[in-house]
């Protein structure tokens, strides 16, 4: 069964939101250590009452979510499925700091009520009325896999015949201070479009709420196919992780028929390194692209990587600031999308052209 | 898809035992889980009551049979305990073996117990706060550490939908393994008592001082948790080739949306009806094949309603027999699902339905009434395990004897 895409919407620290969802110009950050998401009209979305109630992940996600829904002109979905690694940060951090500050006193239960992980999906939920499935995964940087492996297997059982299924994590004040404490971002200012050209430790921390509408149904809005994606866990060494990439490749589309591989280089030089020795092993030849830089390094942006993809396949272009090694020359039929996240989680997912 | 899915391995570790064996000896006698706060430490450990597991974590270290180091959550030392029961119940322990092997957990709030006291110190200062107690805040986090102490590789996930969570972890399992992805999966939940739920519930004013009352007139809260199951589930090719002995089979579930509130569920429980309903109709069955329904039952006013309201519309001309277990086990949260899946297979196993402790009086909105004593020596062909979470995220399951 073909799993289409029939609709995407991507909040994220370019102008995905804003029409210029394949950014040929994107914004360059002057950034130190991270990057933000630009922020979405609400109002066009949720009405002022409800949004000032929610904190940022959750009205930008409910954003999202519903642009999402009218790209893909489609009514309530059969399912809600969403994956964060980190959740609702900030009305987590609120609660546990008046708990703290008032000696569990008096303690206001709103920003509690938020800070489930669940509180996303069931939002939307909530506002667009919808009774059906409705889930939510949170395992670092597979969440957002999870979540679409779930939407395809609802898809393939005929559970549903629409899924909307997103990817996402908010950066916050102090989950940055923390992360830099444990050394995962550039201590010094960066440009953030030059990321790779900074070799060391440390990425870009970045944020973003991404959404698709996927369906077992081809109408005219479905642009992409998506295959099931597939996740590995700790690999042994790189033998195993090519091992599992080949298995991956030729499970999902005919040998040799790879026209882009969108990898999670990040500029952080020992995770970068995991792609570049691989790329030798498995992709030589075959036209490789970035998109990190874009959106910043966070749990979840590999939903970031698929909306890229997918706008790639649409527009049959890859913007020259994603490339890393020149464009494909002919039609952009199939873009393989790998990523890890410090190579405990590889995640594997394959777009095409419908 | 006629894939049928079997469990072939139950753990459990809550207030009302370490194991398997424990927990069924306090069902038998009575025994509830609830009482004074002794290893959280909070400043309402003298007004509210809570289920605790009773051991420190460093106790739970050597239960858990890893090396210690005190730097793992107790939310992990739970889930490992619960897990590597499961696993030795299904004769995995020794070797996970070749089959495609899948681990999805569930937990609301992952490592939090350490978190709120990294904050402690954070808040003071923003260099403050040892990184140790960070590193394990995320929900994956417990997780990961079950996956690496028993080598699964295959697929590794977690869920979090509040209250629900781990039911709906056991329905993604049995669907992965129905879709033909996995063979086995392990599923289930952990979660330990946090200073962070207990005054998250607190302050929605919905923690009984007295202990959990479910389905009673008076009920004035639910009582807090903290534990974890897990139950092993294997495909029916790799049951027969390898001649496992079966529990149960999973052979039905739902999941519906109340789409109503943030924290309430709505006054007619239409999601609870239809998580229910789509259980039945999953698994085949007609409400009057279901001998016991695990209701989710928190004792809160609010819940106990609804939920009796929609049993009542799906159920309702049937006798049926009901009862919540929450005043045994306290609300396990996102382990919930699975624990009283667990009870749920030990009470198809056994022939028993429990009572449902902390009822004494009618509620005046329902016409069905809970179990009030242990009935033992019954066949329950089918049973129905309730699991309703925060935001409305519901999910019924439907276990089967076989």
């Amino acid at each position: 069964m073909k799993i289409f895409i029939n609709g995407q919407s991507a909040i994220s620290p370019q102008e995905t939101f804003t029409g210029n969802s394949l950014p040929d110009n994107p914004v360059n950050y002057s950034a130190n250590g991270f990057i933000k998401c630009i922020e979405p009209s609400v109002r066009e979305y949720i009405d002022p009452m409800t949004a000032r109630r929610m904190s940022r992940i959750i009205r930008f996600g409910v954003c999202s979510a519903i642009q999402c829904l009218r790209n893909a002109d489609a009514g309530n979905p059969g399912a809600i499925i969403t994956g964060t690694g980190l959740g609702c940060l900030d009305d987590t951090e609120k609660f546990l700091r008046t708990m703290h500050n008032n000696e569990e006193k008096l303690l206001n239960p709103t920003p509690f009520i938020q800070s489930t992980h669940n509180t996303l999906s069931s939002a939307i939920a909530i506002i667009i009325g919808c009774n059906s499935y409705n889930s939510t995964y949170v395992h670092r940087g597979g969440s957002f896999e999870n979540a679409l492996t779930d939407a395809i297997l609802l898809l393939r059982e005929n559970s549903a015949e629409n899924v909307l299924v997103g990817g996402v994590d908010e950066l916050t004040d102090t989950s940055f201070n923390i992360t830099s404490r444990l050394g995962f971002w550039k201590r010094e200012p960066v440009e953030s479009l030059r990321l790779l050209d900074y070799k060391g430790r440390g990425s870009l921390a970045g944020e973003g709420m991404t959404f698709f509408l996927l369906s077992n149904v081809k109408n005219e809005r479905s642009f992409a196919v998506t295959e099931m994606p597939e996740l590995f866990h700790k690999p042994a060494d790189a033998a195993a992780s090519e091992e599992k990439i080949r298995s991956f490749i030729s499970r999902t589309c005919q040998e040799g028929s790879i026209d882009l591989v969108l990898m999670g280089l990040n500029g952080d030089i020992s995770n970068d390194e995991i792609y570049h020795n691989l790329s030798g092993r498995l992709f030589s030849g075959i036209p490789r692209a970035y998109y990190k830089h874009l959106c910043g390094e966070y749990d979840t942006s590999s939903a970031f990587a698929m909306f890229i993809a997918a706008e790639i396949i649409r527009n049959q272009t890859v913007p020259r600031v994603m490339q890393l090694d020149g464009g494909p020359a002919g039609k952009i039929r199939n873009v393989l999308i790998y990523n890890h996240q410090r190579n405990n989680i590889h995640s594997l997912m394959l777009l095409s052209g419908c | 898809m006629a894939v049928r899915v079997f469990v072939t391995g139950i753990g459990i570790i809550s207030s009302i035992g370490f194991n398997c064996e424990e927990t069924e000896d306090s069902l038998k006698s009575g025994k509830t889980g609830i009482g004074t706060m002794k290893n959280l430490v909070s400043v309402h450990s003298g007004e509210i009551p809570v289920a605790e597991v009773p051991a420190s974590n460093e106790e739970l270290e050597d239960l858990a049979r890893i090396r210690k180091t005190g730097y793992s959550s107790r939310t992990t030392l739970l889930g490992i305990i619960a897990a590597g029961e499961a696993l030795r119940c299904s004769g995995l322990d020794e070797d996970i073996g070749s089959f495609r092997t899948g681990l999805i957990s569930a937990t609301t709030v992952g490592g939090m117990d350490r978190s709120e006291k990294f904050f402690k110190s954070y808040i003071q200062h923003k260099s403050g706060g040892r990184l140790r107690y960070i590193v394990t805040h995320d929900c994956g986090d417990s997780t990961a550490a079950i996956a690496d102490t028993f080598g699964i590789r295959d697929h590794v996930s977690t869920i979090s939908t509040a209250c629900s969570s781990s039911a709906n972890a056991i329905l993604t399992g049995a669907r992965l393994i129905k879709g033909g992805l996995l063979d086995r999966v392990i599923a289930g939940g952990t979660d330990a008592l946090s200073l962070f739920t207990l005054n998250g519930f607190n302050s929605l004013m919905i923690l009984d001082k007295k202990g959990c009352r479910p389905f009673d007139e008076d009920r004035n809260g639910l009582t807090l948790g903290e534990g974890s199951a897990f139950i092993v589930m294997e495909s029916e090719t790799v049951t027969a080739r390898i001649g496992k002995k079966l529990l149960c089979e999973v052979s039905g579930y739902g999941n519906a949306c109340d789409a109503y509130h943030q924290t309430a569920s709505s006054p007619e429980g239409g999601g609870a009806y239809l998580s229910m309903k789509q259980a039945l109709h999953c698994s085949g069955l007609t409400p009057d094949m279901i001998d016991y329904i695990n209701a989710h039952g928190t004792g809160t006013k609010n819940n106990d309603l609804s939920e009796g309201r929609a049993i009542e519309r799906l159920f309702g001309y049937l006798p049926v027999k009901f009862s919540s277990t929450k005043a045994f086990t306290g609300h396990t949260l996102g382990a919930a699902g699975a624990v009283e899946a667990v009870l749920g297979i030990m009470a198809i196993r056994n022939g028993w339905i429990y009572p449902n402790p902390g009822f004494a009086r009618q509620m005046s909105e329902l016409r069905i009434t809970p179990e009030k004593k242990l009935i033992r020596n019954t066949r329950i062909r089918n049973l129905m395990s309730n699991s309703f979470g925060f935001g409305g995220n519901n999910t019924s399951l439907i276990f089967s004897e076989c």
